[in-house]
């Protein structure tokens, strides 16, 4: 990193770059009432919004509240060999288990390590006492079944599940991207730990280009694929599912993180309330323009309207476009 | 949803704030800038006289406000005497008083007078009109003759004063002057006869300083008042110089007599005075003011109060530094204002003993924590059981400094225990969760806005203005309240958004 390259706020304003000022004033604070945080924040909530609203998650399996309920966790287990054990009001991918196979007792995780069912139970425990909420309030453990990732995309990524985040403002999509875990982040898909972020274009779904801490990138750094040729399958679906979490909220301002099962398709996996602002690096472009665009929308639009706007208005072809872009667009 | 409010608003916390420092600055002349020197003078009266075996009253007139000089202190010492102050338009008085006393009397009254050249005085135009003057013969024809030809050769009423002081006591000394002045004293002769031309005149006494005299006495001074300009002219009424040299203190300015004694006999008064200079917020401190809820000061609490509140007005400096941090700059710390909490240890420890007592022990206390970690307890038994490690090193690091021989390493006791144990707590869980890097920065990001909240706050100018000037805390409010609006960028997101832009240029 270079601590001597610098920009003016000129050009970062005539980029529509928004800063962490704007973001928290202009459109958090005026846009999310602070009263709905509780739906977002707490996984479980979500879930079950989800599943009034018909947005597809995760099958939930079970969930656990009580010290006495830990003891009953092996019949909920019973005939799941893949699941994801997590703390509902967890925050930064703490205190998740995935376990991906499950055979007479012994629980295997991605990485190969095993448990027996006293670290499951031990482990649920924990998440119960409050080991990883934040502030060590208690919390419920949600249990869920494994996404089974969809292979097209395995290439892009290192040992974790890769998900797509969409910025949803006032129901429309704005911005997309698609963050990858690598070795540096630990299996992780958060950007500032190491993860590599690829923005999407929100008419296609395909890749615009890959940035990681902050700097561009051209292939994944574990797996060395070419991050050009990514396109994300049933973009429009995934879309309309994330815009349909704007009705099913009532947040303003969102940031929905989906992820696409082999056999369910887009999937919902949690919504967060204050999404950051690495969207545009990954996109090479600020979000300003797109949302003073919505702002000046008068009329309500059902979400498969919001998101067709969207993806007419949006498109990368239609705006400032870089040559090389368009070329591997094309290609 | 219209921002006019809140501008309204910040504008009035602005112009409150303003008002009330200039008004401070203005009404008790509390100096913008610290160790600035005063001069003071410090003059003493002596009144003796020869008490005649029975009651006695004393009365003497007694110095104010006035023009250049300001009163900050006085003290009497007469014992025996009951002692009165009074005050009105005319001026401020002091009388003694004792049923029986007899023989050789001392009273004594002193001032500390407040060098201060913008202050004023509030002396009253006269109420009526000079009073009618007779003179027998063959002074009268003198008289008008002395103020006709003093008359015909000024302008105005200073210029015939003037005149009139030529004629009686300076070089154009004539027959008729002389033939007065077997008749009277030279300032009540002019008194008299600026009277008879119908302009009020006074004899007022003054007393000329000079650092170190003794036995000193009151001098006369003509006072005349200029019915145009609606104020009174002061003469040396042997020079006709006029207006008030720098070194003239107007013991008393309104014409009447500066010592009457009852009961007794060859009374007089004489002064004595030093001068010395005292750092300006001390000559506030002795302000002797009417004590009014306007005059809104911490001055007016016990000085143990206000060593307390001066380190309390620190507090909002130090908040609008961590506030100019994160939203202008982008700083990260770790907890909001912990830096400013920090920083208050600062002052207390000193920069570099506190620097290096904080990271001794947040560094142990890392390492017992990492300890405490794999017990699994419950956050609230944690933190206590960090709170109570951080007491033990602590009480060890003094054992050790202070067998060592180094008395800097006791201060470390000033730091706030809660902190250290918070600090500890919230640095180890990130370790946890983000790793060491973000613990450098965060836990970097802190220490840096602590120290810079701490050279902001330990800044002799800022101590010396937000304790001296409430209202500046009603500016940083606003400041505050504006911070809070700002929707621009960061000075680090610069650094951070650079790529984006970079492919611009190339475009």
């Amino acid at each position: 990193m270079n601590w001597l390259s610098w920009t003016t706020p000129k050009r970062l304003r005539d980029k529509g770059i928004v800063g962490m000022n704007r973001r928290n004033i202009r459109y958090i604070g005026r846009y999310n009432n602070r009263r709905l945080y509780p739906l977002v924040d707490d996984k479980l909530q979500t879930k079950l919004l989800a599943q009034r609203y018909g947005i597809t998650t995760p099958v939930l399996i079970g969930t656990v509240s009580t010290q006495f309920g830990v003891k009953h966790i092996a019949p909920m287990l019973d005939g799941h060999t893949g699941f994801v054990i997590k703390p509902a009001k967890g925050s930064g991918g703490k205190g998740i288990l995935v376990i991906e196979h499950s055979e007479a007792g012994i629980f295997t995780k991605p990485s190969g390590a095993q448990l027996t069912l006293v670290d499951v139970e031990r482990h649920v425990s924990n998440i119960l006492s409050g080991l990883y909420s934040l502030g060590g309030a208690p919390d419920v453990a949600v249990i869920e079944t494994l996404i089974n990732f969809d292979e097209s995309l395995l290439a892009y990524t290192y040992e974790g599940v890769p998900d797509i985040r969409v910025i949803i403002f006032q129901g429309y999509p704005v911005m997309a991207m698609m963050r990858l875990s690598t070795a540096a982040s630990d299996g992780k898909a958060n950007l500032h730990q190491g993860a590599v972020g690829v923005g999407l274009d929100i008419a296609t779904g395909t890749a615009l280009r890959g940035v990681q801490f902050d700097r561009p990138c051209h292939v994944h750094p574990d797996t060395g694929h070419e991050l050009a040729s990514l396109v994300i399958p049933q973009w429009e679906t995934l879309l309309l599912l994330a815009a349909g979490c704007y009705e099913m909220t009532g947040l303003g301002y969102l940031g929905t993180d989906m992820v696409l099962d082999k056999t369910h398709g887009p999937m919902l996996l949690e919504l967060n309330a204050r999404p950051g602002l690495a969207i545009q690096m990954t996109n090479g472009e600020g979000l300003r323009p797109r949302l003073d665009l919505i702002e000046r929308q008068k009329i309500a639009l059902s979400p498969a309207e919001r998101v067709a706007f969207a993806q007419h208005h949006f498109a990368r072809r239609s705006e400032l476009v870089t040559g090389t872009d368009v070329d591997a667009i094309d290609a | 949803m219209s921002r006019l409010p809140f501008y309204l608003i910040v504008g009035a916390l602005l112009v409150a704030g303003i008002a009330a420092s200039i008004q401070r600055h203005m009404q008790f002349e509390i100096p913008w800038v610290p160790g600035e020197q005063r001069q003071v003078w410090e003059i003493e009266a002596l009144v003796n006289f020869n008490a005649q075996n029975g009651p006695v009253s004393v009365n003497m007139a007694l110095p104010s406000h006035q023009e250049g000089f300001r009163v900050l202190t006085e003290n009497t010492a007469s014992s025996g005497y009951g002692l009165a102050y009074q005050a009105d338009e005319r001026g401020r008085r002091a009388e003694w008083t004792i049923r029986q006393a007899a023989g050789m009397q001392q009273l004594y009254y002193s001032v500390q007078m407040l060098v201060s050249p913008d202050s004023s005085s509030t002396l009253q135009p006269p109420s009526s009109p000079p009073p009618d003057i007779a003179w027998e013969r063959p002074y009268d024809t003198s008289a008008s003759q002395i103020i006709e030809r003093a008359w015909s050769r000024s302008a105005n009423t200073a210029t015939f004063a003037r005149e009139l002081i030529q004629e009686i006591n300076g070089d154009s000394q004539g027959e008729n002057a002389r033939l007065l002045l077997t008749q009277f004293e030279p300032s009540p002769l002019l008194v008299r006869l600026l009277n008879q031309a119908g302009v009020h005149a006074r004899v007022v006494s003054g007393l000329v300083l000079e650092d170190g005299r003794r036995r000193q006495e009151l001098t006369s001074w003509l006072q005349v008042f200029d019915a145009q300009k609606e104020k009174w002219l002061l003469f040396n009424p042997l020079t006709s110089q006029q207006g008030k040299p720098e070194n003239l203190l107007l013991w008393e300015s309104n014409g009447e007599a500066v010592l009457e004694v009852e009961g007794g006999s060859n009374s007089r008064v004489s002064f004595s005075m030093l001068t010395h200079y005292q750092p300006a917020s001390a000559a506030v401190r002795n302000h002797l003011s009417d004590d009014t809820l306007l005059n809104f000061s911490i001055h007016s609490l016990p000085l143990e109060e206000q060593a307390l509140f001066q380190t309390i007005l620190l507090i909002p400096i130090g908040a609008l530094v961590v506030v100019f941090l994160r939203v202008l700059v982008g700083i990260k710390t770790s907890g909001t204002f912990m830096p400013v909490l920090i920083a208050l240890a600062f002052i207390q420890t000193t920069l570099l003993t506190g620097l290096i007592g904080f990271l001794l022990i947040v560094a142990v206390g890392l390492v017992i924590r990492n300890y405490l970690s794999h017990l699994n307890l419950l956050l609230v038994a944690r933190v206590t059981a960090v709170i109570i490690t951080v007491i033990a090193i602590i009480s060890i690091f003094s054992v050790l400094a202070y067998k060592m021989g180094l008395n800097a390493g006791l201060t470390i006791t000033f730091f706030p225990m809660i902190i250290l144990a918070w600090t500890i707590e919230r640095m180890s869980i990130l370790w946890e969760e983000e790793g060491p890097k973000q613990v450098l920065i965060q836990g970097g990001g802190s220490l840096l806005t602590a120290v810079l909240a701490y050279l902001a706050m330990n800044n002799p100018w800022v101590r010396h203005i937000t304790f001296n000037f409430l209202g500046v805390q009603l500016i940083i409010m606003a400041l505050i309240l504006l911070l809070g609006n700002y929707t621009g960028y960061r000075l680090l997101e610069l650094r951070r958004f650079k790529p984006i832009t970079d492919d611009e240029s190339k475009a």
